[in-house]
């Protein structure tokens, strides 16, 4: 990586610290939400991986454009999607920030540049392909920033766009959650090439692979990359190597893994880690992280409340919105 | 008034739209031009050819054989502010991209509760009739008007070809156009105003009493040519040229029905489930005391285009069919 470090105090472990609680009590909310009937649908939940979203939101900047998955609450939430808006859309309610209609899949903040929560894997690698052309066009010193999951890798969408990419020198930031399984599949019963940051080595594609539970080494990873595709050097790659904790969604019984591995992963979980590094260096102590998670907790009850009481949107609104309305936005 | 407007000069389809294409990069820096072979090639049917060196590289964009990429690159685009005509070779290769029209395109607006207006226009070739075998001869138009979300058109005329491009860029949605290949050489006349084109109605190229006939595309100059062969034998065929195919114009749809009383739809796609099946109970749902006689089809055969001009012929809807099935309906 060329940019240095940033210097790690007190505030910035704070900082991360809260980023990654605020995802991980929001997520396990969901959960008991879901089990309540307030979130239906399908709910992908980013446990085990908030060090990636809370990583890499630190290498953007407000411009740059941000394209995800359909597990995508933990980067909604890490690029300042607010958790009432996010909350709302989850119940499906008018005040959501996609007016209830995407629900957990489809989050739009486009005030934010963050376009989707796409929920075919693959669909989005090409918009943030476009998106960057339309950066560069325009002139821009702005970035695209692309999720996608390793299962991503096997589609035709994520083989085109990464050679569009290499070959128009776009400025996008192509990373790879390599979270081990896709759904069920496991990557190396997927994929011939399993270290997936060859692939993209593969199109001349500067390729990093980075610890994913690690999110000062995610943010350094990401900060080093940015500023080189805003210096104009083209697309590049990361693979973050990180760990689902909870089911694919809400419908899996999760045959295809074994406690004893999930238990192993959990151990070095990003929240568990960083904790314990950072405790041992004194620059946090355990009243920091109980402060943080009730602030969090209180945060996540603020949410529910405000989904709870806010509005259907009415049944003579299903049609707008098909078609772009003329004279609005 | 320049001089050349008192004397529209000789030209082509294909010409109509590289003009509309040339206005539209000249006018509005957003618009740029991508797709496989644009560029150095000038188009597989010729119709950029010339833009390359007229607006260089950057706004006229060769692409990879990654139907997928370049169509979601427009889309990404579209939403970053500017206003991508991106062209697909053919569309039997639009199914490659059918991910990004359907998932994404189609859906983002409304998906985004209005945030993400998506205004892409995609140009694509359409249609049989050049002995290209099965591959190579589809008309999916049908298949797309079945999508809400996205605009599709059909420009059977050259001022339409011009005007409904223009048209089509001024549009906040995505926009596919379909020309069909039998088209491209046309010859014909253009004039220096542009008339109004549109995007969402259908206009009456002959008028008639007897018989609507009801088309698009390049079946526009069969049914044109069947309503000639049928005046000699009393019956005035009236040929609407539907444009639109989403949305649909039902209102000119159901004024030429309740004037004629009768209605042939002659669509080169195939007849199963598709748009002149959806154009036939619209107009059954809309019309049916209005009926003198049920509504006629005159369709593809539903068998993959063949190869040799003979089958070729035969599996696709002719003038000569078209008045066939018109004389039956008045038993002549």
């Amino acid at each position: 990586m060329s940019a240095a470090p940033a210097e790690i105090g007190r505030e910035r472990v704070l900082e991360r610290l809260k980023a990654m609680l605020r995802i991980r009590r929001f997520e396990d909310r969901c959960a008991e939400l879901y089990g309540k009937g307030f979130i239906r649908g399908y709910l992908h939940l980013y446990n085990g991986e908030e060090a990636v979203g809370v990583g890499v939101m630190q290498a953007l900047e407000p411009d740059d454009a941000v394209v995800s998955t359909y597990r995508e609450h933990g980067h909604a939430l890490a690029r300042g999607v607010p958790m009432n808006a996010l909350m709302a859309e989850l119940f499906g309610k008018l005040a959501g920030c996609s007016r209830g209609r995407g629900g957990s899949m489809h989050i739009f903040d486009v005030s934010r540049r963050f376009y989707g929560g796409n929920a075919i894997v693959g669909v989005g690698i090409p918009l943030a392909v476009g998106l960057a052309l339309a950066q560069k066009l325009r002139g821009t010193r702005s970035l695209a920033a692309c999720f996608f999951g390793e299962g991503a890798v096997a589609e035709g969408e994520f083989n085109e766009s990464l050679n569009l990419a290499a070959l128009w020198k776009l400025p996008v930031l192509f990373m790879c959650e390599n979270n081990l399984y896709a759904m069920g599949t496991a990557l190396d019963r997927s994929e011939s090439q399993t270290d997936i940051h060859l692939k993209a080595a593969g199109y001349r594609i500067p390729s990093f692979a980075v610890d994913g539970m690690d999110v000062l080494a995610v943010e350094d990873a990401a900060r080093g990359a940015a500023a080189r595709i805003r210096a104009g050097g083209g697309p590049e790659f990361l693979e973050l190597k990180t760990y689902r904790f909870r089911a694919h969604s809400m419908f899996d019984s999760q045959l295809y893994r074994t406690k004893e591995e999930v238990e192993s992963w959990r151990r070095r979980g990003p929240l568990i880690g960083f904790t314990q590094k950072f405790k041992e260096r004194g620059l946090m102590s355990e009243d920091d992280y109980l402060r943080l998670e009730r602030e969090a907790d209180q945060e996540v009850d603020a949410a529910v409340a405000f989904a709870q009481a806010a509005d259907w949107e009415p049944v003579d609104q299903l049609m707008r919105f098909v078609y772009a309305e003329r004279g609005a936005a | 008034m320049s001089a050349s407007a008192l004397q529209p000069a000789a030209t082509t389809y294909r010409d109509a739209i590289r003009e509309a294409l040339r206005d539209a990069l000249r006018a509005d820096p957003r618009v740029f031009l991508m797709g496989e072979d644009v560029g150095r090639y000038g188009g597989s049917y010729a119709v950029s050819k010339g833009l390359l060196e007229e607006f260089g590289e950057e706004r006229i964009r060769d692409t990879p054989l990654s139907e997928s990429a370049f169509v979601g690159a427009g889309i990404g685009a579209a939403i970053g502010g500017l206003r991508p005509i991106v062209e697909i070779m053919t569309c039997n290769f639009s199914l490659l991209a059918l991910d990004q029209i359907v998932n994404n395109a189609a859906t983002l607006c409304h998906m985004s509760g209005g945030q993400c207006p998506v205004p892409v226009v995609i140009r694509m070739a359409t249609g049989a009739g050049r002995q290209l075998a099965a591959q190579h001869s589809h008309s999916f138009e049908g298949w797309y008007a079945h999508i809400p979300g996205i605009r599709i058109v059909a420009p059977a005329t050259l001022e339409d070809a011009r005007g409904m491009l223009a048209a089509a860029l001024r549009c906040p949605d995505p926009v596919l156009i379909f020309e069909h290949v039998a088209l491209y050489n046309m010859e014909g006349a253009l004039s220096d105003e542009w008339p109004q084109a549109d995007i969402e109605r259908a206009k009456l190229r002959r008028a008639g009493r007897d018989v609507a006939l009801l088309t698009y595309g390049a079946s526009l100059y069969k049914c044109l040519a069947a309503a000639a062969s049928l005046a000699p034998l009393g019956i005035e065929a009236e040929v609407l040229d539907l444009r639109s195919l989403r949305p649909l114009d039902d209102a000119a749809i159901f004024a030429s029905v309740r004037k004629t009383r009768r209605a042939v739809i002659v669509d080169e796609g195939w007849r199963s489930g598709s748009l002149s099946a959806e154009i036939s109970a619209r107009i059954m749902e809309q019309c049916f005391y209005d009926l003198d006689a049920p509504v006629g089809r005159v369709c593809t055969a539903e068998a993959p285009i063949p190869y040799p001009k003979h089958l070729e012929d035969a599996a696709l809807p002719q003038a000569e069919t078209v008045a066939s099935a018109v004389r039956a309906m008045f038993g002549k």
